[in-house]
């Protein structure tokens, strides 16, 4: 199991941007965690994975454990060996490498695993295999949002941390995403989800987590959250209103908070 | 005939000093790729390379001689790297280049004393002979530069893009942190960077005592990659290859031509030759001959 407790996380030595965060991603589960912008879901990846120190951040209070363990403290290889591997958000490939090459970095932590991965990646992306020798900066955004995890899935993550993995993709895309994780969850690796589409990430989650602010708000299974009033109204655009909103769109102050009081 | 036979001479003496430039250029830009810091320590380890060289030859014979010397030079630079500039990561790259010409001040009075007031012989098996190919006189040196940094540059390439390490090392260059979510230790990058670049400025300095030897000002030379990292572009491997050898042929062509073409220029022209060929070539393409600003989906 991956879990965090209390945590707490500041930038630049003031900023207080995680307050107290607790979470549990069982193993073999999906796991999401909504939230607006701002909400502090990447510095909550970041805090796991090891790379706040990239951004000037730190953990102040509270622990990051796997299986019992505390890793935050540890290197970013050193998590990455210990199985937790993490899709940025935007994708991040290398652009000026070729698909394969992406993937042979991905696979930097397990030099002898890398045939056996290349070929468990190609099975799973065939478009990837397509473009083996391929510039990857000239894949299409579905094309490289499916290498990055591509290139997650090289360490031989049993922990996968996914940051938007549906940003700025077309519905159809995002399906085919979606099916992806949920295959890649099959094949068993846990996954924690971040996501602004509360609806394609609860569709495959077993539980959810609402962070805002820094806090996490709401922490429901998965079906008594689609079914939740509010998460309905702000998160899937389903609310009185009834236009077709993305939560992405949605101002704060025009939020309801009842779940913070 | 002859004004060709000459200006193919002229060719060979330049691609044979421009490999050496190419050697060092490749240095400055594996360490700038990896650190983003332009390292003027290069002079340094290219002395302490032929320095090495002159001292081990008599014992071991020159070729074991640079062997040990490119290995020891590339140790000193891993050294150097964490003792000097590792603790100065995050710091302005403008601080950190300032310390890596401190660096190289200090390195060089501390070979200085292997060097004596002397010119030393590095102990090459060259010297100045020629041989002549299809009528041309070249000196059998300026043949070695060449092929040794062909073979040099064959296996960097090689390293660059088949090794686990050298994909680390492009991918930190592109994405540090995106490297870093793959496990990749960017120290680990820092280090190699300057070990690659120690042994290759050691070679350089080999090659450049052969037939001259080394004296205290020989150092001086390392310089003229200077001009040849600009011409290729900072972060292009390939560019500093094609901006070293660029730098020697115009300099050998300018040696043998100028004072009857442009007599006016002076005796020493050659001297600022490739600095003006980078601002003429700077004024065309602002990033270079091959410098990339980014490679973007369209
Ligand atoms: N490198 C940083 N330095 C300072 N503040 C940051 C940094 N990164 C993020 N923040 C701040 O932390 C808060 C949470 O950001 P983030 O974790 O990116 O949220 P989310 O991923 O939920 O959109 C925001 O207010 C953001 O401005
Ligand atoms: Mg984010």
């Amino acid at each position: 199991m991956l879990a965090v407790r209390n945590l707490e996380v500041v930038y630049d030595d003031v900023m207080l941007v995680l307050r107290g965060v607790s979470l549990d991603v069982p193993a073999g589960s999906v796991v999401a965690l909504l939230g607006a912008n701002g909400a502090g879901k990447t510095t909550l990846l970041r805090a796991i994975s090891g790379l706040l120190g990239v951004h000037d951040g730190e953990v102040t209070k509270g622990e990051v454990t796997i299986d019992g363990e505390p890793v935050h403290a540890l290197r970013p290889a050193a998590i990455v060996r210990r199985g937790v591997s993490q899709v940025m958000e935007g994708r991040r490939v290398l652009a000026e490498l070729t698909v394969e090459e992406n993937l042979r970095v991905g696979g930097h932590t397990r030099p002898r695993e890398i045939a056996a991965n290349l070929e468990r990646v190609f099975a799973l992306f065939p478009v990837l295999a397509e473009r083996r020798h391929g510039v990857a900066g000239y894949l299409s955004g579905g094309e490289q949002q499916m290498l990055a995890l591509g290139r997650a899935l090289m360490a031989s993550p049993r922990y996968l941390l996914l940051d938007e993995p549906s940003l700025g993709l077309a519905p159809a895309l995002v399906r085919r995403i979606r099916d992806l994780i949920a295959e890649i969850n099959r094949q068993g690796v846990t996954v924690l989800l971040v996501e602004q589409n509360a609806r394609m990430a609860l569709s495959i989650a077993s539980h959810g987590y609402v962070l805002e602010t820094g806090r996490v708000v709401m922490d429901k299974p998965a079906g008594e959250l689609l079914r939740d009033e509010d998460i309905r109204e702000f998160y899937l655009g389903l609310g009185a209103e009834g236009a077709d909103r993305s939560f992405r769109d949605v101002k704060h102050y025009k939020r309801r908070k009842r779940w913070l009081s | 005939m002859d004004t060709l036979k000459g200006l193919l001479e002229s060719l060979v003496r330049g691609l044979g000093n421009g490999s050496v430039y190419a050697l060092l250029a490749l240095g400055f830009v594996i360490i700038y790729k990896a650190t983003r810091v332009i390292s003027f320590a290069q002079p340094a380890f290219m002395i302490c390379g032929a320095v090495a060289v002159s001292h081990l030859a008599g014992v071991t014979g020159f070729y074991a001689a640079v062997l040990i010397s490119v290995a020891g030079v590339a140790a000193l630079a891993l050294a150097v790297e964490r003792a000097a500039i590792r603790p100065m990561v995050g710091r302005p790259v403008f601080v950190v280049a300032i310390i890596t010409l401190g660096v190289d001040v200090v390195l060089r009075v501390i070979v200085n004393g292997f060097i004596g007031r002397d010119v030393r012989q590095v102990g090459d098996p060259w010297g100045f002979r020629t041989v002549h190919l299809a009528g041309i006189g070249v000196q059998q040196r300026h043949l070695a530069m060449l092929a040794a940094a062909v073979v040099v540059l064959l296996a960097v390439f090689a390293f660059f893009r088949h090794t686990r390490y050298g994909l680390a090392m492009r991918a930190a260059a592109y994405d540090q942190e995106a490297a870093l979510a793959q496990g990749v230790s960017v120290g680990m990058v820092f280090a190699l960077s300057w070990a690659l670049a120690g042994g290759l400025a050691a070679i350089a300095g080999t090659f450049v005592g052969t037939g001259q030897g080394v004296d205290q000002l020989t150092w001086i030379i390392a310089l003229k990659a200077l001009p040849a990292i600009i011409l290729g572009g900072l972060d292009s491997l390939g560019g500093a290859v094609a901006g070293g050898l660029a730098v020697g042929v115009a300099e050998s062509l300018v040696q043998a031509y100028q004072q009857q073409l442009a007599p006016w220029l002076g005796q020493n022209f050659a001297v600022v030759s490739p600095y003006v060929v980078m601002l003429v070539v700077l004024l065309v393409r602002p990033y270079g001959l091959f410098g990339t600003r980014e490679v973007e989906r369209v």
